[in-house]
């Protein structure tokens, strides 16, 4: 996969994602997807295209369990992010969904600029950002998750395989 | 094989002899729960899944109480899908009025000792407080948890937090897990077990180690873990069926870290806008104007909290817009016989029913641009209580109250003085 990154700072939370206001007004992700990143910065959502890479700095995803941040960030064609680290029930939420969370270097992640066309081996666990010409390896996810984000998600896994990827091993 | 307070429940859960951190497991959820912010994600998620069974009826809970009583027709449509499952399904669903789901969950009786707990909300680690491996999971998680009674998880690090002393007078539990909060920062315990020891929490309230064990997930912790004592043995024991076994960490279970403080020198502190690391000795926020106090929420509305603020509120007016909402019926109820509703009410403060409500910004006093509030409540991002523009800081009730007492921040050791 490879795309052109949206670069974010640290501490994005999922308020930021989706403002907590618009939660009770629907639950509707193309709707929510609308006033994505609204009270971080209201001109973002135009720099994001289908394929985008987000790169982000720490705790990226910090706040609620609410899994529409996630999916509202996949909604609006993020292909994945890549943070310095992930608050963890987003992060569980973003493989659940299917949408691929990797963790880089805080030098990857301070060298990448807005812009930078970055490409992601998910199986090999590489990252390469071909704009600056650098690499670097990540640990893949272990195995049943990697099943889990190769079917797009733990849903699409169940509706292909009937059962869960703990029930089949 | 030794094992932390978290790695026991978890091995158990998932009917191994031990596990240890890093292992994914499959593990068996004792109660999932969700509410009116998530529950219907999970419903759609099962409809994919083409499945709108739930595993055990009596082992999953709904609760209406992030904007309840409705406050729109279409919040109102999703309390109302939220009444046809549970109807479908015979599910127990705590409707309008009953109280917050953290706070319900644990007076319902869901949740003993050992328990593994599975919440479709961040907050679900106030569970840790009852000796249970408490975690917030998203929709789908829960949607899976409903169905099939399971959990994938990745078994956590424990860190030991030692806590010892007694706080000093005017300090409370709130301020306490502030101090840490700002000492860890957001995201310093990120995918790990807090396991909490020492004097301090073994004398402690259960209203005060939940206040504790719910603020865990602000340092990021995927669960605030207890060992049982007294008071909650007590409390417990009132409302589940069956025995109480304590769960204890083995003599040599592993920590990736252990610290250590004794409590006696914390101050009242705040958390100051945009981040609830922020956080500051009350003394320096002092004569800050405020326009509104919010004392209620899953970290602060219980009848220790109200006790607390009517330490510096009963017998005087407030002079900001004062909101007091108890976290469940029972807590209610309880003040209404106590005297502390009218207390309350000759304070000028607006007590409104058990409800989430302006902690999460969906109803009942939300802040307009550029106000500012001071909140027992738990989150101060900006837009997290109303206008993006408006400032929320984080406090204790005994902070919150002298605040509303003077419209401006105010250190409540100042009242507290004046008393004793
Ligand atoms: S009171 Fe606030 S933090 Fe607690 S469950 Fe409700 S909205 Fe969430």
């Amino acid at each position: 996969m490879r795309g052109k990154v949206v670069k974010l700072g640290d501490h994005v939370n999922t308020d930021f994602v989706i403002s907590g206001k618009y939660k009770f007004k629907t639950q509707d992700i193309k709707e929510l997807s609308k006033h994505i990143f609204e009270d971080l910065d209201p001109t973002l959502s135009q720099k994001i295209t289908v394929g985008t890479i987000i790169v982000a700095g720490k705790n990226f995803g910090y706040g609620s369990s609410r899994e529409h941040a996630p999916r509202v960030i996949k909604e609006v064609g993020v292909s994945a992010i890549v943070a310095k680290s992930f608050a963890r029930i987003f992060f569980r939420n973003a493989i659940n969904i299917g949408l691929p969370v990797i963790v880089a270097s805080e030098s990857f992640i301070d060298s990448t600029d807005e812009g930078d066309k970055v490409s992601l081996d998910l199986e090999k666990g590489i990252i390469r950002n071909e704009t600056k010409n650098m690499e670097e390896n990540f640990k893949p996810y272990p195995s049943f998750i990697s099943v889990v984000m190769r079917e797009g998600g733990i849903v699409s896994y169940f509706r292909k395989y009937g059962a869960f990827p703990w029930d089949t091993r | 094989m030794s094992g932390t307070i978290a790695e026991k429940i978890l091995a158990k859960a998932s009917r191994k002899k031990y596990v240890e951190p890093g292992d994914f497991i499959v593990a068996d959820v004792d109660v999932v729960f969700a509410h009116d912010g998530t529950a219907t994600l999970a419903f759609d998620v099962m409809k994919e899944l083409n499945e709108e069974k739930v595993f055990d009826s009596k082992k999953v809970v709904l609760f209406i109480d992030h904007a309840a009583p409705s406050p729109s027709p279409a919040i109102s449509a999703i309390h109302n899908r939220m009444r046809d499952f549970s109807k479908l399904h015979n599910v127990k669903l705590y409707d309008v009025g009953n109280g917050i789901c953290h706070q319900l969950l644990p007076s319902e009786g869901y949740v003993k000792p050992g328990s593994l707990v599975i919440g479709a909300d961040s907050h679900t680690v106030t569970h840790g407080a009852f000796n249970a491996f408490a975690t917030g999971v998203g929709s789908t998680d829960a949607a899976i948890a409903m169905m099939t009674g399971k959990i994938w998880l990745k078994v956590p690090e424990s860190i030991k937090l030692e806590l010892n002393g007694n706080l000093s007078e005017g300090v409370t539990s709130k301020d306490l897990v502030l101090f840490l909060i700002g000492n860890f920062k957001a995201d310093g315990f990120n995918y790990v077990a807090i396991e909490y020891s020492g004097s301090t929490i073994e004398k402690l309230s259960v209203d005060s180690r939940m206040t504790i064990a719910n603020m865990g997930v602000e340092m990021g912790a995927k669960a605030s873990l207890m060992p049982l004592n007294e008071n909650t043995r007590v409390w417990l024991s009132k409302r589940v069926q069956g025995p109480i076994t304590p769960v204890e960490p083995d003599k040599d279970a592993t920590y990736y870290k252990t610290y250590s403080f004794d409590v006696k020198s914390i101050e009242p502190m705040v958390a100051a806008p945009p981040n609830v690391d922020n956080v500051k000795p009350v003394t320096e926020l002092e004569g800050l104007e405020i326009d509104q106090v919010f004392i209620g929420s899953c970290t602060n509305g219980r009848l220790e909290d109200i006790e607390l603020a009517l330490r510096i509120l009963k017998g005087r007016k407030v002079k900001s817009r004062c909101i007091v909402i108890p976290a469940s019926k029972e807590v209610y109820y309880e003040a209404l016989k106590k005297g502390y509703i009218e207390e309350l009410l000759r304070s000028n403060c607006v007590v409104g029913p058990p409800t989430c409500g302006p902690c999460i910004g969906a109803h009942m006093g939300l802040l307009g641009p550029n106000e500012v509030g001071i909140s027992t409540t738990n989150r101060n991002f900006p837009g997290r209580m109303g206008d993006r523009d408006a400032k929320i800081f984080l406090a204790s009730p005994l902070t919150a109250a002298a605040s509303a007492v003077e419209g401006k921040i105010t250190d409540p050791r100042n009242y507290l003085k004046e008393v004793s």
